[in-house]
């Protein structure tokens, strides 16, 4: 079970960790240099084995530290999870040590997490884009780059050449489109936030 | 007009109705049909759309129901999905086209063989639909030409076969010799 012996347990000796009060599940915030050993040691000696998820958060862009690596770990005994929160030092260049040693399943979260935040996972051994191409010169989830794109050229050269195509930025005709919460299903369904604009009119003032 | 000649005394030996609007009487005509070599190629054209399935999302499934026994695709001599560019001579653009993917999408395209024709099924393909996002592409017309496209999100089985329905009428109306070469300039190989 995890209960307040047990992080207390966990939390002594262990100045690297801070324990951060969230109501959901048992969440720390642990110091970059220590990160792979911890899991080393969650996993091999507190049962938590499973790797579920491992992303990033962007807390923007006045924030003191603005990238952190965030993972989730479960243990099958315990029946629960950990989250642990990992602040990127630096806010130019973000760097994270790479846990895929530890657990194999991180390799292709880092590189998404890469992919989309731009944190460097070092001693990664594959650090590469996962979804977007490899030329894409900006990072989609930072707090900066605009939800409709910015306009570079087609990864295919000859096909743009050919079809004139470009990545463009996509029409937002007043959106984003999200659903008002309402309870009624037919009130409810996504719709532009605010249809006074377009792109070809602007809004009126 | 050999070819269309040759291509009648094969329809005539078989005694096969061309079509009702041609007035095909034997008593009075023998065993000659006259007609146009574009009727009788753009009838044989349309009868035989070899699709290829260019499933991207979820509308590649209901693609495949229609390709089932309960919708059956095969009424329309349609059946006959090839997944090789080279064997087919309609791509079916059923999902999303992230512009990471349009490149292949062209690339196929320009493998296939002329004559050639494209339906960009559901509202991804036709607009980019409800991903109005960095990566994807609004519409797959920005790199291959449509012929035509369904709404939908996804299209219902009918809707694709409607849809199919019209383009065997658009294959019915165009000059048979003319669309042998749509693409203005093939791609350089790479």
């Amino acid at each position: 079970m995890i209960d307040e012996d047990f992080v207390k347990s966990l939390l002594n000796g262990r100045e690297f960790l801070k324990l951060l009060h969230q109501n959901d599940c048992l969440t720390l915030s642990c110091e970059p240099q220590h990160f792979v050993s911890f899991c080393e040691h969650l996993r091999d000696q507190e049962t938590f084995d499973l790797l579920v998820d491992l992303t990033a958060l962007d807390h923007g862009l006045e924030a003191d530290i603005r990238f952190s690596t965030v993972v989730h770990i479960y243990s099958l005994v315990h029946k629960s999870y950990i989250r642990i929160h990992v602040d990127c030092m630096d806010n130019e260049s973000p760097s994270v040590p790479s846990i895929s040693s530890i657990f194999p399943a991180a390799n292709w979260h880092e590189r998404e997490t890469f992919d989309m935040f731009g944190i460097n996972f070092v001693t990664h051994p594959n650090l590469k884009r996962i979804l977007m191409w490899d030329d894409y010169p900006y990072f989609p989830l930072r707090k900066e780059f605009p939800l409709a794109g910015i306009e570079v050229p087609l990864p295919a050269a000859d096909v743009s050449e050919v079809t004139g195509a470009a990545v463009d930025p996509a029409p937002m005709m007043g959106g984003p489109f999200v659903s008002s919460g309402s309870s009624r299903l037919s009130q409810a369904e996504p719709r532009a936030k605010d249809e006074s604009w377009t792109e070809d009119s602007e809004k009126p003032l | 007009m050999v070819f269309g000649f040759a291509c009648l005394q094969e329809l005539t030996k078989k005694r096969v109705m061309v079509s009702d609007e041609f007035g095909y009487n034997s008593k009075v005509e023998g065993e000659v049909i006259v007609t146009r070599a574009d009727a009788v190629v753009n009838w044989i054209r349309k009868h035989s759309v070899w699709p290829m399935p260019m499933g991207l999302a979820c509308c590649a499934i209901e693609l495949m129901a229609s390709a089932a026994s309960r919708y059956d695709i095969s009424r329309f001599g349609m059946e006959v999905m090839r997944f090789s560019p080279r064997q087919s001579d309609c791509m079916i653009v059923a999902g999303t086209v992230t512009y990471k993917m349009a490149e292949v999408v062209r690339r196929i395209y320009d493998q296939m063989g002329d004559p050639k024709w494209v339906v960009a099924m559901g509202a991804c393909a036709s607009t980019g639909g409800m991903y109005r996002s960095y990566a994807v592409m609004q519409g797959v017309d920005n790199v291959v030409p449509v012929d035509v496209y369904v709404s939908g999100c996804p299209p219902r089985p009918e809707a694709l076969l409607d849809a199919m329905m019209k383009l065997q009428d658009k294959i019915g109306r165009e000059s048979s010799v003319k669309n042998l070469s749509k693409t203005p300039e093939p791609l350089s190989a790479s």
